[in-house]
């Protein structure tokens, strides 16, 4: 089958393009430009840079495929970097890997790849997409550690009936680099990518700033009693559960203090002990079902945040407000704006972004 | 699948005459500007590519500089000619030309792409003395632009005008204005080389002044082999008509097959083997993809070096508006086939009606 490959100059889409290529498929690299990467010149560890274009096209030479660079500074601008400033502006904390996904690389891709005639997408993703009775279920990768199933909760069915993850089981990064190692290709030991690939610097709040000032204006800091204890430095240098940077109100006495609520209306941070952080009901929006909705409260377990194991809940779909209430077994931090993704065993139900108490 | 070149405005392929007298060149051992016998025979080589290239555009021999190509050879020319003058620079000028001029005052062009003439002639005369910027045939549309009654207004003004003829000098266009840029892999020849004309009596200071070749006006060892090769790059008796007969078979073909296309600058004079096709909708990327995977190879305007496609500054200047996006170049080297618009007309159908069926 003719293919479209997602390469991002990585190890792992690069194995991905290399396998499908052994195979016999005809394979298509493209490889997203996505911000200027004038300013974030070749460190490594952060994915999506010039040089990573560079290692694509080396990838897809070797193999002998087609490679193309697509532009979408514009489109990633405006669809994921604007969107991540302005969820910081309302208080929340973003997580634009996923609106990158479900933009720029599965809506965008899925289209470009019809209107190619390809058949299917693939990506370096660490997920299982199994045939299932009822249509391709989504399930955790093999290796547990690498899972990015969370990452694809915003995938629809239509976009996981065109995708493939061939890494999916792979039982870990260390034997995809083996089969980049044996297949020759330069990348074999490159860095994983680690940061939000348009925040080269890792200081989120400096490029969130520079698009919503607001974000850096100081503001008080108050305790849940609706003492004020101090002043902060703008709402974009935090987030729920967060104990670090609150200075002289990171205590009470003896008890230490963590962000409870981020109010952006009144750029307060509301501060409290440990205990009174978990919520017994936690609303989600936005949501995306890889099964028919369900229409009576529904078992299953939830994932509130990348690194965690997923925790029983019981989740109820009102249709109307297209709102979810997750209540978990035991009470637990969410941080407004992150992902929520709900699994059955391996297999991910849907997902959806975690919404505001109010 | 026999590939398809369609990119010849990109690069034209190698003709056979300048690949003879590249590699007779290549096996010329001197440096032509060595004193003893093998020096002057490589010198004999480079004026021999000079003469001819001097014949072919009604240059003097001495006031042709070979450069290491258009770029360098546009660079030069408005470095050198535009010290202390303003700049008018055509909207729809290549990045090799508004890169070399940061700040230059754009000339503005008419839909059909051609420099709007009066707006040029309001600009002369509001300010002090200019240099203008006009390519003789623009790269993406092959648009013509008036460069006689460009020249006169310039002459008239006391501006100087530096002419951009990377993509004309197929049609081999006598030197007009101070100075004119050429490309030797544009015409047929080796990439490496190119020329900026000189009008006699033009001083031109060096961008590098090196080890003074080029009579002190661009130092560096002359790149002999690409040199010969672009001064043997004549094109045939014939080859515009043969190719205009090629192009307007693409262009009546695009008609019959989708009434919601349109040919940029279609009404301006144009080179005789460009067509910009537009096809409103679909993005020019996509076009350029499905195409290449169909085995053709097209272009959507300029590409950069990564290879990323962006909006055609030409289109938008000529008043394309959402549609700059969707631009295709078609560009016939000199040695397209003869069934080549029905084998691209095959492919163009095909991929559009896969990108109006995702649109409807």
């Amino acid at each position: 089958m003719r293919v479209l490959v997602a390469m991002s100059g990585g190890v792992d889409s690069s194995v991905v393009a290399a396998l499908l290529h052994a195979e016999g498929h005809e394979v298509i690299g493209a490889t997203l430009q996505l911000y200027d990467h004038g300013a974030a010149t070749a460190r490594k560890g952060a994915c999506c840079a010039g040089q990573d274009i560079h290692d694509a096209r080396d990838v897809a030479d070797r193999l002998g495929i087609a490679h193309y660079v697509l532009d979408r500074e514009q489109r990633f601008r405006s669809a994921v970097i604007e969107d991540f400033a302005a969820s910081y502006a309302a208080g929340e904390t973003p997580i634009p890997c996923i609106r990158c996904n479900q933009t720029v690389k599965f809506h965008d891709l899925v289209e470009l790849a019809r209107d190619l005639g390809v058949e299917a997408l693939a990506t370096g993703h660490y997920a299982r997409r199994l045939a299932g009775p009822a249509g391709p279920e989504l399930h955790r990768a093999a290796d547990a550690e690498r899972d990015q199933s969370y990452f694809l909760c915003a995938t629809t069915p239509a976009q996981l009936a065109f995708a493939r993850f061939p890494l999916g089981d792979y039982p870990d990064k260390a034997a995809v680099r083996a089969v980049a190692e044996r297949l020759g290709l330069a990348v074999a030991a490159k860095p994983d990518s680690q940061d939000i690939c348009f925040v080269p610097t890792g200081r989120y709040h400096e490029t969130v700033a520079a698009l919503r000032p607001e974000t850096a204006l100081p503001g008080e800091i108050v305790h849940l009693d609706g003492r004020v204890l101090g002043t902060h430095r703008g709402l974009g240098r935090y987030t729920v559960g967060q104990g670090r940077g609150l200075g002289e109100a990171s205590r009470d006495g003896e008890t230490p203090l963590y962000v409870a609520r981020l109010e952006a209306g009144t750029r307060r941070i509301v501060v409290g002990p440990r205990a009174a952080l978990p919520q017994s009901t936690i609303p989600v929006r936005e949501m995306n079902w890889l099964i028919p909705p369900p229409t009576a409260p529904l078992a299953c377990t939830v994932k509130l945040r990348a690194r965690e194991t997923p925790q029983p809940a019981v989740v109820s779909w009102d249709a109307a407000t297209g709102r979810l209430a997750v209540v978990p077994a035991a009470p637990a931090i969410a941080a407004p704006g992150q992902a929520c993704a709900l699994y059955e065993g391996t297999r991910l139900l849907g997902g959806g972004f975690i919404a505001r108490g109010d | 699948m026999v590939r398809l070149y369609l990119d010849a405005n990109a690069t034209e392929p190698l003709r056979p005459a300048a690949r003879a007298a590249v590699l007779a060149a290549l096996d010329a051992v001197g440096n032509a500007s060595a004193v003893h016998a093998d020096g002057r025979t490589a010198r004999r080589l480079l004026e021999a590519a000079r003469s001819a290239l001097a014949q072919r555009f009604g240059a003097a021999p001495g006031e042709i500089i070979f450069t290491s190509g258009g770029t360098e050879a546009n660079a030069l020319a408005i470095q050198a000619l535009g010290a202390g003058r303003r700049l008018l620079i055509g909207a729809t000028e290549h990045p090799a030309v508004l890169a070399a001029a940061p700040g230059a005052t754009p000339l503005p062009v008419g839909t059909a792409g051609q420099v709007d003439l009066e707006a040029l002639a309001a600009l002369l005369a509001d300010g002090p003395p200019a240099l203008v910027c006009l390519m003789a045939a623009n790269n993406e549309s092959g648009v013509l632009h008036p460069l006689a009654a460009a020249a006169a207004l310039c002459t008239a003004a006391g501006a100087r005008l530096h002419v951009d003829a990377v993509q004309a000098g197929r049609l081999n266009p006598p030197l007009i204005g101070d100075s004119m840029a050429l490309s030797g892999h544009k015409l047929g020849g080796p990439m490496g080389a190119g020329a900026l004309l000189l009008r006699p009596g033009t001083v031109l200071p060096p961008l590098i002044a090196g080890g003074g070749q080029e009579r002190g006006r661009r130092g560096g060892t002359e790149a002999l082999p690409a040199i010969a090769g672009m001064a043997a790059a004549l094109p045939e008796l014939g080859e515009a008509a043969r190719l205009a007969a090629l192009r307007d078979r693409i262009e009546a073909g695009i008609a019959a097959l989708a009434p919601e296309a349109w040919i940029a600058g279609q009404g301006a004079p144009r080179l005789p083997n460009t067509s910009l096709i537009v096809l409103p909708g679909a993005a020019a990327e996509t076009q350029v993809i499905a195409l290449d995977l169909a085995g053709i190879a097209t272009s959507a305007g300029a590409a950069c070096s990564s290879g990323k496609v962006t909006r055609s500054h030409v289109l938008a200047a000529m008043g394309a508006g959402e549609a700059a996006g969707c631009g295709l170049r078609v560009s016939l080297p000199w040695n397209a086939p003869e069934d080549a618009p029905e084998r691209f007309l095959e492919a163009w159908a095909m991929m559009r009606g896969r990108l109006s069926r995702r649109a409807a």
